[in-house]
């Protein structure tokens, strides 16, 4: 896996930021004028209630979507127009909030299939698969094998994905994305319906990965509890509009924040 | 209690990667791959390589073709028939304006005609799939039959429309036309049939089967992990329309002789699909039982009332193999969604446990 502190961005210097970004299906606006930024090596929350366009930022972040208006610069690089594997290549990964596996593979042959932008090997190779297609399968193989004991996934190797239970199919998403060994993490609602210890294990692991490959990630949760005790920096969306931004215990003690999501007296 | 891979440890990721890890199926498959090349040669009548073996590993071959595209990239595709229709066509105008090349060279080379055809009809699928990529496909089958049909250039404006194999010898021995031995041709079907399923092993157990099988079942999340769906896409048309390519070849050159248009149209198309569905998406194994259900088994049902003595007309016979065959599949549909190959993994599954249930 990647070493932490790249050549190319320096820990604590900001890796993306998302600059006045408007985001609108017809005549709905999903995102107005939000502008934010993810330092590298930091855990950053994006919260907020129902439909506050969060899920939105990050499918615009990876490409999914294309912003009507703004910029987002990623590893000092200003990018108009990005499809999702083009952001791949750069070095973002994803989870998804409704687990998004290749259901008819294994365990193992999905965390693999995450490192297909690293395998190089051709055609006359993989047809042969003897020789130097072999030599690259094992090696990776290696790298796949050292996160499935990362995430202690060792006895469901074999399994195919759809037979898993939700929370090992979390940790095998996970999996998938650390396979690609991302600079920059998404991770949306990783603890959405997990049960305590669930939680509890899922945050070890996100904590894990940050200290010990130094991945940057920004996650979407909504427990709370969880946001405050992971994330370095926390920023707040309500329909659409960024209204706080800062440590998780600023954010706690903001009105905006208190208002949204508890509603207000009209 | 004989099929148990307790005690086989592997200590490479070399061994465990194997597509045949456990030591059975090896064994397994070299008493299949012995009988193939060895038995069935010596001691299996003419009855039985010409009308049985050369046509089963044909259809063998075109359903691998289809199942890369249908079962491994999850592309329906109804323009089977067609593509192979492109390889017998570019095997016979190939072999008319050189007749001094190898056959197999030209054979196998008509596969990448078939590969061409395949990505510009391919092309759709980045925008529809399923049932409305069935229906594009089904654009190509049309047009294709259309041109095999229409335009005399195909078939050497023979009178007759049809493609007439000639003799071509290979080494001195005939291996296409008239004069040509069943054994050579069965050894020819045979051996290509062979290398080709191996490597189309080899491909779907590394990063090309991985990113079609991706792509297969959630192509949001393929984008993401890096995969570029129409490249692979492509890909999957090309692999599988040249293996269709190749089938048709070998069709008309090594079983048929000779073969007019209609051979090649939707009927085909839709025969391939079937032994696709019913031998299992997503299994090579699984292609070959589904090859040998829809076409070995009609042959064996017609076989069998006069071996009982049952006196009943041929045609009766025909209609009532119709019957059975569509019961049949009817029923192994509803017991077995997942085909043939997916009996067999329960098959073995059970023989692993034996004599417990589980």
């Amino acid at each position: 896996m990647r070493a932490p502190d790249g050549p190319d961005v320096m820990a604590g210097e900001v890796l993306l930021s998302v600059a006045n970004v408007s985001l609108s299906f017809g005549g709905v606006k999903a995102i107005s004028g939000v502008s934010f930024d993810i330092r590298k090596g930091e855990i950053r929350a994006i919260i907020g209630p129902n439909g506050a366009g969060k899920t939105s930022m990050l499918n615009v972040i990876n490409g999914f979507y294309q912003p009507q208006e703004g910029v987002i610069t990623f590893k000092g690089k200003a990018r108009a127009k990005m499809r999702p594997h083009d952001a791949a290549d750069g070095g973002i990964a994803r989870t998804f909030q409704n687990v998004a596996l290749f259901r008819g593979m294994t365990a193992l042959d999905n965390i693999m299939a995450g490192r297909t932008l690293k395998m190089h090997k051709n055609l006359f190779w993989q047809l042969l698969r003897h020789g130097p297609a072999m030599v690259e399968e094992v090696e990776h193989r290696h790298r796949v094998e050292e996160i499935i004991d990362f995430l202690k996934i060792q006895e469901i190797r074999r399994t195919p994905v759809a037979r898993l239970p939700y929370g090992l199919q979390k940790r095998v998403e996970l999996g998938r994305a650390l396979a690609m060994e991302p600079d920059l993490l998404l991770l949306d609602e990783p603890m959405a319906g997990m049960n305590i210890e669930e939680k509890e294990d899922m945050s070890r692991f996100i904590l894990d990965v940050n200290e010990h490959y130094g991945t940057t990630i920004a996650l979407i949760e909504h427990d709370m509890g969880v946001v405050m005790d992971l994330s370095d920096r926390v920023v707040v969306l309500d329909h659409g509009i960024k209204i706080a931004d800062g440590t998780p215990a600023e954010v706690m003690k903001n009105q905006a924040v208190i208002d949204a999501y508890l509603g207000v007296a009209h | 209690m004989l099929y148990r891979e307790a005690g086989q440890f592997k200590s490479s990721y070399t061994a465990d990667m194997a597509v045949f890890p456990i030591l059975q199926d090896r064994i397994g498959l070299g008493i299949v791959l012995f009988i193939a090349v060895v038995i069935i040669p010596y001691f299996g009548s003419s009855f039985l390589i010409q009308a049985i073996m050369i046509p089963f590993l044909i259809f063998s071959l075109a359903s691998i073709g289809l199942n890369l595209l249908t079962g491994y990239t999850g592309l329906l595709s109804l323009g089977t028939g067609a593509f192979m229709g492109v390889g017998a066509y570019a095997c016979y105008k190939l072999t008319t304006y050189f007749p001094g090349v190898n056959i197999i060279v030209w054979i196998l080379a008509s596969g990448f005609f078939s590969a061409a055809v395949g990505v510009v009809f391919g092309l759709p699928s980045l925008r529809i799939k399923g049932f409305y990529l069935a229906v594009a496909t089904l654009a190509a089958q049309f047009f294709l039959s259309w041109c095999f049909i229409r335009q005399p250039w195909f078939y050497n404006y023979n009178t007759s429309g049809a493609i007439e194999v000639p003799t071509r010898a290979l080494f001195g021995i005939p291996v296409t036309g008239a004069t040509s031995s069943f054994t050579t041709r069965y050894f020819v079907v045979l051996g290509i049939v062979i290398v080709m399923t191996w490597l189309a092993s080899n491909l779907v157990h590394g990063r090309i089967g991985r990113m079609w099988m991706a792509v297969r079942d959630m192509d949001l999340a393929a984008e993401l992990i890096g995969i570029r769906l129409l490249q692979t896409k492509l890909l999957a048309f090309a692999i599988s329309s040249f293996y269709s390519g190749v089938a048709g070849a070998l069709l008309v050159f090594m079983w048929y002789g000779s073969a007019e248009p209609s051979v090649f149209d939707v009927n085909l198309s839709f025969f391939i699909l079937f032994m696709v569905i019913i031998g299992g998406l997503g299994s090579l194994t699984g292609s070959f039982f589904g090859a040998a259900l829809i076409f070995i088994l009609p042959i064996v049902l017609r076989y069998i009332p006069p071996k009982l003595g049952i006196p009943i007309q041929s045609a009766t016979v025909d209609h009532i193999q119709y019957m059975v065959i569509g019961a049949l599949i009817v029923i192994f549909l509803i017991a077995e969604p997942a085909g043939l190959a997916r009996l067999w993994q329960i098959g073995k599954q059970k023989l692993r446990v034996w004599p417990f249930p589980y």
